[in-house]
């Protein structure tokens, strides 16, 4: 079995990828063109008690365990958004509820998107993050 | 007195540091003047001054810096008063904004007034800050709170409301000028059809205050309530006008000093208006600045300031309307300067993001109504507001931005 790489190994990948931008226009149509790749969640899964709270948009992120590894899938109405969806996806889809827990995610800072991290009341990224860090601590707990 | 020269919006801008400031390497757009306006250096340098020449307490010391701080505090009351055509300086209370001024009206009327099944009329227009306080005053009284509806481009419906109207209704507080769409209600009409059914009428004037004349007399409103920061003046400093009588009726709202007259352990008895209802220290330095806020309006003239306004939001409207799938919310001829749009397709958010990349700021989302939001349905709009300092350069680089943003996203 081919061993997935490691969070910290698919950050600095994503460091690197932004490194290569030398606009905002070029990162940011990067982030959107995620966004309208990002495979389509399944519309049970866009109600309520998948729902973010705390973002101006929706966003919707669904968990589910297999073999001792936690998976995400999810969407959002705005596409940028979607676009962070599914970056944090790549991240953090695949792998241990500890190794979810334990993440820095210090590529947010690095690549430039801490701004969306901001404690606003329209930023989601703060909010996705906690809430799939939660998923997986449901995941460890439920052993 | 208003100024007859042309009107020179170079020089006004030279007078808000902030405005010098480049966001994301562009010079700063700002069209988010309905969250807040920015701030004139007068309103910066006075409350520098006070803090390093006449920082006291008022109202009590005996000492220079005590009354020099208080003949500051209660020359804005004055300003206020001024400002809004009331007939005594003691029915203007200070408060933090314009949410807390609501509060207080509907707690300290709200409890001496109303009964379970009496019912307070709001519309559909209102910001939360005008929904919340009587939804939990009504929860508390056993009230019923009534929603005057809308048509789709905002307009009440005044045949609803007249049919809403009965010998229950003891409270209508409706919004001047919409927050989210800036279309501004008949007021004068809506109170006098209170006042014919005895019912008393509170004017959130939180977006009107700093774009129209405002005269509590001739509008014979209740209460007219509105913010300082709104009006180039701090934050943190709110105004509740209130007719001097219907005040002295109403409970104290918090207590402490400054509100009491007398106090022993049995009982205390309350303090003269305009006192009774500003316990504690008050916001000193930021109630002296507002004064500042309000003589940058006067000096360059409100109809002045409206008539630019008017002209900005026109050009801008007429420029938006251009762009394919856009949507202009609100589209009505009495409005204030607030241009609100969707775009089909396109999440608010996004064109929020963009748009700041390029140093635009625009307020998205549900502007604090998302009941209105419902009512449009809409998850939110992207709202460009204009203030005295705004030109029609500022309005075409955020045409120009705006029609980059969607070269992106789509």
């Amino acid at each position: 079995m081919e061993t997935s790489p490691s969070i910290s190994a698919i950050e600095k990948e994503i460091i690197g990828d932004f490194s290569m931008f030398e606009t905002w226009e070029e990162k940011y149509e990067y982030i959107i063109d995620l966004g309208k790749k990002l495979a389509p969640l399944n519309e049970t899964f866009k109600t309520d008690d998948y729902k973010i709270k705390g973002c101006q948009s929706s966003v919707w992120i669904n968990s589910f365990e297999k073999d001792g590894r936690v998976f995400f899938e999810g969407d959002s109405d705005a596409v940028i958004v979607k676009g962070l969806v599914s970056l944090m996806i790549h991240v953090l889809s695949g792998h241990t509820p500890q190794e979810i827990i334990d993440a820095p995610l210090g590529f947010i800072d690095e690549v430039g998107l801490s701004s969306h991290l901001a404690q606003t009341r329209s930023n989601g990224l703060r909010a996705m993050i906690k809430q799939m860090k939660l998923d997986a601590t449901a995941f460890k707990l439920k052993g | 007195m208003a100024s007859t020269l042309p009107y020179d919006v170079q020089s006004i801008r030279s007078e808000f540091p902030i405005l010098q400031r480049k966001v994301k390497g562009k010079s700063l757009v700002y069209f988010d003047n309905a969250a807040t306006a920015q701030k004139p250096k007068q309103v910066i340098d006075a409350i520098t001054h006070y803090y390093s020449h006449y920082n006291a307490n008022i109202h009590r010391g005996l000492h220079t810096l005590a009354d020099e701080a208080t003949a500051a505090f209660e020359a804005s009351r004055a300003a206020v008063q001024a400002f809004i055509g009331a007939k005594q300086h003691e029915e203007i209370i200070f408060t933090k904004g314009t949410t807390e001024s609501i509060n207080l009206v509907s707690n300290a009327w709200g409890n001496v007034f109303l009964e379970a099944g009496d019912e307070i009329i709001i519309s559909s227009l209102e910001h939360h800050a005008n929904i919340v306080p009587w939804q939990m005053i009504a929860e508390r009284k056993g009230a019923v709170i009534r929603v005057i509806p809308i048509d789709a481009d905002g307009r009440l419906d005044m045949e609803a409301y007249k049919k809403m109207l009965s010998s229950k209704t003891k409270m209508v507080s409706v919004v001047h000028a919409s927050n989210a769409l800036g279309v501004i209600n008949p007021i004068e009409q809506i109170i006098q059809l209170a006042h014919q059914h005895g019912a008393l009428a509170l004017v959130d004037g939180a977006q009107s205050a700093v774009h129209l004349d405002i005269d509590v007399q001739s509008l014979d409103c209740d209460f007219f309530v509105f913010s300082g920061h709104k009006t180039y003046g701090p934050t943190g400093v709110g105004i509740l006008y209130g007719k001097r009588h219907i005040l002295e009726s109403m409970q104290p709202y918090q207590g402490g000093g400054e509100m009491i007259k007398e106090v022993s352990f049995e009982k205390s008895t309350y303090n003269e208006l305009p006192f009774k209802f500003e316990a504690g220290t008050p916001n000193i330095a930021d109630v002296i600045a507002l004064q500042f806020g309000i003589d940058f309006i006067s000096r360059i003239g409100k109809a002045a300031i409206r008539q630019h306004e008017a002209e900005l939001l026109a050009y801008a409207s007429s420029k938006l309307r251009l762009v394919e799938g856009l949507k202009i919310r609100g589209d009505v001829e009495e409005k204030v300067s607030v241009v609100s749009f969707t775009i089909e397709g396109v999440h608010p958010q996004d064109l929020a993001i963009l748009l700041d990349n390029q140093g635009i700021a625009v307020r998205t989302g549900h502007h604090c109504a998302q009941p209105l939001m419902n009512c449009l349905g809409v998850v939110g709009t992207t709202r460009a507001s204009f203030a005295a300092y705004n030109t029609i350069e500022e309005i075409d680089i955020l045409i120009e931005a705006l029609n980059k943003s969607l070269k992106m996203l789509k």
